[in-house]
């Protein structure tokens, strides 16, 4: 390997007093709009959760920790992350394997549409589960009563193992996407050397195959727990009125029950310190699991994997994957299309009840298109800024390395572990007022909480294509005469703008749908698009909610099948 | 003659491709391997080597043909027979080594012995003896990841050699080694092979490896046996000019034969000085290599020195013949210098004829697989 570190220094050295000028500004920048963006809010939260009027107390956090609805949704919390761990491990795997290593027909189609629930946002998925199999009006469960006679609903999705369910068809794409690639990648004489040594098919994959990928298979289960832990939508759906709460939908019933006192958000700040706690085991375990590392199995000549044939069980198996897919991708989306579509909810989803009104009744009111075009200029603007920021902060962290460089690097990945919820009170204690700036009930708290908790995709895709750049491309541009600033602006920005590019979309997408941190922050004329959807269900206009829904998953398609494009397009070249 | 352990008879394997349709890997292969020999399969990329060596594995079927291991048949496309790999009773080592990562040496060698259900004192006794073959010993408890490339090597040797199979393939064993590496372990392979008397089938793209190893060579290219000899013959009766310039270095020059003389391509006054071979076509490639030149005599073609390069083991030249340029490879006591007149003869050449331009289309269109 080059040691990136030496050469830079050498540069560096080399360089005269111009370079040490751009540098240090840039540097300070960084640290400068780190501690604004990031540090700030999240010390507010420590501040307040532990100082009251300026006197350290620990009475707020004892209150709060010893009631019973705090625990039982702490209680909540963790079993729904350890079942969604747990069974979204399972159907990750086992779609994996089946459609990395078996003759199932159809695999490349499969294997992308495995990957939709990955784009498609959770909460509308829990929508449509709640349409279709809610206790008391779900169309499945009403069907099924009328049909069969019986006396209360087979189904209950509004449950634990309802958020479970819907959670695990979102999640288990984690799990799936990490070990298809492992399996791919893996150097099949690995496999191969064991047949040679008398192993059945079997015992190959048991005592070789499934060791390998534990690695893969530990990534990506901890990525399933941790997100899980901090989720909002699903249970915030299909919890409350069952009273199930988790400690992130126990936050926001917190603050919304208070309507935005200063005491509802200290207590939420409280109840933040215990989930960013519960977090924080479950990242432990992460950087312990990332640490030991996996096992170097990608090498040798690549060859095609050895491909199983399943013989008898080629079609059943197929017909299970298809039946998954139906299950998790194609009945939400017909749901929320057919019921955006209905009169009225509850009438059978029959041709004769549907109607546009309700497209036409949620473009006519004003708060819709608001929420559109708020949602739209909030992700473009925090993806173009974040974009700007993050690439900054990887230059500094990789090819400056000031002292703290470590620090910087911590600071911008810190927002992404901590829960959406809990970043938001954070920007609420720190931007409204209590510092001398209110941004309260303005897109502009909006976009500090999304440039702060998506900061981290764009710092992680500049920084691999800085690494990329080899220093000599800067040294050779130096040479030919540029200065310290031309070839930063001709070389190297060039050579990594496809990088930054693909970081704007990464923030893009998810912003377009974000709910989490939004649904903390919106004011009267600030809902976002994700918002408007939570309310107009909120106040039982399922229809309505739903039209707005499909808006919401046609625009995602349309931006995804442009991004793809954009990016099949720069591959070619 | 010693017993035959491995047969192909007439096999052949297809592939269908999406991007270039139909390809014939390996095109009615024929040959016996003997027992404790060593033998090597040789060629470049796309040549049919490696699905050769899968096919004996077991690790591909085959499209016709039969493959006998010591006389009993496991892949028939007659009998429409296929024996699964572990069913073979073959040793086996890759290019990459393949041990498993997350076993330590002894589990990595003990592998093959706890699959057949060896008692746990023979297995103990095995591996150890193993280990002991391979200069293991002590090593045990480590893990592969903190080995060097030549230590997996021998990890990945001990687990083939464990359950004392007739049989080892060798996949490029030496490829991924660093050279000086590659030397030490080609003795000891050979020295391992002398102990245990293994049959040894290797395959490799490395000229000098096979050489060095091999009792008896066979040269594919195009999915085509070539030639199949010891490596002296191979070198110096080579029988087309593939196998002529695959192993060694190769002079080649088209000359033209005219009334019993021969003249090199662009200069038809001066005949080279040589005998044509018997039912010589009017235009021909002659074939020699670079050291069996002599140019210290006053016979055969003049000519003059136009290069000369100084390297460590040798002097080379340059040196113009007809409108070609041949090279020479002379011992330092021999020198000249550029621009010096020099007499050329070309000493016991071999005669091909001129080749078919398609041919090496199809090579290239091959290499892309």
């Amino acid at each position: 390997m080059i040691n990136l570190r030496g050469k830079t220094k050498d540069l560096a050295a080399v360089d005269g007093r111009r370079r040490i000028g751009l540098d240090a500004v840039m540097t300070a920048l960084s640290f400068v709009l780190l501690l604004v963006i990031v540090v700030t809010p999240i010390s507010m939260i420590i501040y307040h959760a532990f100082f009251y009027q300026g006197q350290f107390s620990l009475d707020l956090l004892i209150d709060q920790f010893t009631r019973e609805t705090t625990l039982s949704a702490m209680w909540n919390t963790i079993k729904i992350a350890l079942l969604v761990t747990v069974f979204g491990t399972i159907v990750g795997v086992f779609y994996a394997w089946l459609l990395g290593r078996s003759n199932i027909p159809g695999k490349s189609l499969m294997r992308f549409l495995f990957t939709i629930p990955y784009m498609f946002p959770p909460f509308l998925g829990a929508m449509a589960w709640d349409l279709l199999l809610n206790g008391r009006s779900g169309y499945l469960n009403r069907w099924a009563i009328k049909t069969f006679g019986l006396s209360s609903a087979p189904f209950n999705i509004n449950s634990i193992w309802g958020i479970v369910f819907v959670e695990l068809s979102y999640y288990f794409p984690f799990v799936f996407m990490q070990v298809v690639s492992a399996l791919e990648r893996m150097d099949p004489t690995l496999e191969e050397s064991a047949r040679i040594a008398g192993a059945r098919q079997g015992t190959v994959i048991r005592k070789i195959t499934l060791p390998l990928v534990t690695p893969a298979i530990s990534s990506g289960a901890l990525l399933i727990l941790i997100s899980s832990l901090a989720h909002f939508g699903v249970p915030a759906i299909l919890g409350f009125s069952q009273g199930i709460f988790t400690l992130p939908t126990r936050i926001y019933a917190v603050i919304a029950r208070s309507g935005g006192s200063f005491d509802g958000i200290r207590q939420g700040a409280a109840l933040s310190i215990l989930l960013v706690a519960v977090v924080a085991i479950a990242l432990w375990i992460q950087q312990r699991v990332i640490r030991s590392g996996g096992y170097d199995i990608i090498k040798g000549k690549s060859m095609r994997p050895t491909v199983i044939n399943l013989r008898g069980a080629r079609i059943p198996l197929f017909i299970l994957a298809l039946s998954t897919l139906v299950v998790i991708v194609l009945v939400p989306l017909v749901m929320i299309f057919l019921v955006a579509l209905v009169k009225a909810y509850g009438l059978p989803l029959i041709p004769a009840n549907f109607t546009l009104a309700n497209y036409e009744r949620i473009f006519t009111a004003s708060g819709t298109i608001e929420s559109i075009k708020n949602s739209m200029i909030l992700s473009v603007s925090a993806g173009f800024i974040t974009m700007i920021l993050g690439t900054l902060v990887a230059y500094v962290v990789q090819k400056i390395r000031p002292k703290g460089s470590t620090l910087l690097e911590v600071m911008s990945v810190l927002p992404y572990s901590i829960p959406g919820t809990v970043l938001a009170i954070g920007v609420i204690l720190a931007w409204s007022g209590s510092l001398g700036i209110n941004l309260y009930n303005t897109l502009w708290i909006i976009l500090v909480a999304y440039i702060a908790r998506y900061l981290s995709f764009s710092m992680k895709t500049s920084s691999a294509a800085l690494l990329q750049v080899h220093p000599s491309l800067e040294e050779a541009a130096r040479t030919c005469g540029a200065s310290h600033t031309e070839s930063l602006k001709d070389i190297t920005l060039p050579l990594i703008r496809p990088a930054m590019v693909s970081g704007f979309f990464l923030i893009f997408l998810p912003a377009m749908r974000e709910v989490t941190t939004s649904v903390l922050l919106y004011g009267p004329y600030t809902r976002t698009l994700g918002v408007q959807i939570y309310s107009l269900r909120d106040a039982g206009m399922m229809p309505q909610a739903s039209a707005l829904g499909s808006v919401a998953i046609v625009l995602i398609v349309v931006v995804n099948t442009i991004v793809n494009a954009l990016n099949q397009r720069r591959k070619g070249v | 003659m010693a017993e035959v352990q491995v047969e192909l008879r007439h096999v052949t394997k297809k592939f269908t491709t999406k991007t270039l349709g139909d390809i014939v890997a390996v095109d009615d292969f024929n040959f016996q391997v003997y027992e404790g020999e060593c033998f090597s399969i040789l060629g470049p990329s796309g040549c049919g080597k490696t699905t050769c060596l899968r096919m004996i594995a077991g690790f591909e079927d085959l499209s016709e043909g039969e493959i006998l291991l010591s006389g009993r048949p496991v892949s028939s496309s007659r009998a429409n027979l296929y024996v699964p790999p572990e069913e073979r009773d073959l040793g086996m080592v890759f290019q990459a080594f393949a041990v498993w990562p997350h076993m330590n040496v002894f589990e990595n060698v003990a592998f093959p012995l706890r699959i057949r259900k060896v008692n746990k004192a023979e297995v103990e006794r095995r591996v150890k003896q193993a280990l002991q073959h391979t200069s293991l010993t002590g090593l045990e408890n480590v893990y592969p990841s903190d080995l060097s490339g030549g230590q997996q090597q021998r990890i990945a040797l001990a687990r083939a050699i464990v359950t004392n199979p007739k049989v080892m393939l060798l996949d490029e064993p030496l490829s991924n080694l660093d050279p000086h590496l590659r030397e030490t372990m080609r003795f000891e392979l050979k020295e391992l092979q002398r102990k245990l008397g293994f049959t040894i089938i290797f395959v490799t793209h490395d000229q000098s490896e096979a050489m060095a190893l091999s009792d008896r060579m066979l040269v594919a290219d195009m999915g085509r046996i070539m030639q199949i000899d010891t490596p002296e013959n191979l070198y110096n009766r080579p029988i087309n000019r593939f196998v002529h310039s695959f192993l060694g270095e190769s002079t080649f020059l088209r000359v033209v034969i005219r009334d019993g003389q021969v003249y090199a391509a662009g200069d038809l006054e001066h005949p080279l000085g040589v005998t044509p071979p018997p039912n010589a076509a009017p235009e021909m490639i002659l074939a020699t290599r670079p050291n069996a030149i002599d140019i210290t005599g006053s016979t055969g073609y003049q000519t003059r020195i136009e290069t000369r390069i100084f390297l460590t083991d040798r002097t080379e030249y340059l040196i113009p013949v007809g409108d070609q340029k041949v090279k020479v490879q002379t011992p330092h006591r021999i020198a000249f210098s550029e621009g010096n007149s020099c007499w050329i003869r070309f000493v016991d050449p071999m005669w091909y004829p001129v080749e078919d331009t398609d041919e090496e289309k199809e090579r290239a269109r091959r290499q892309l697989i």
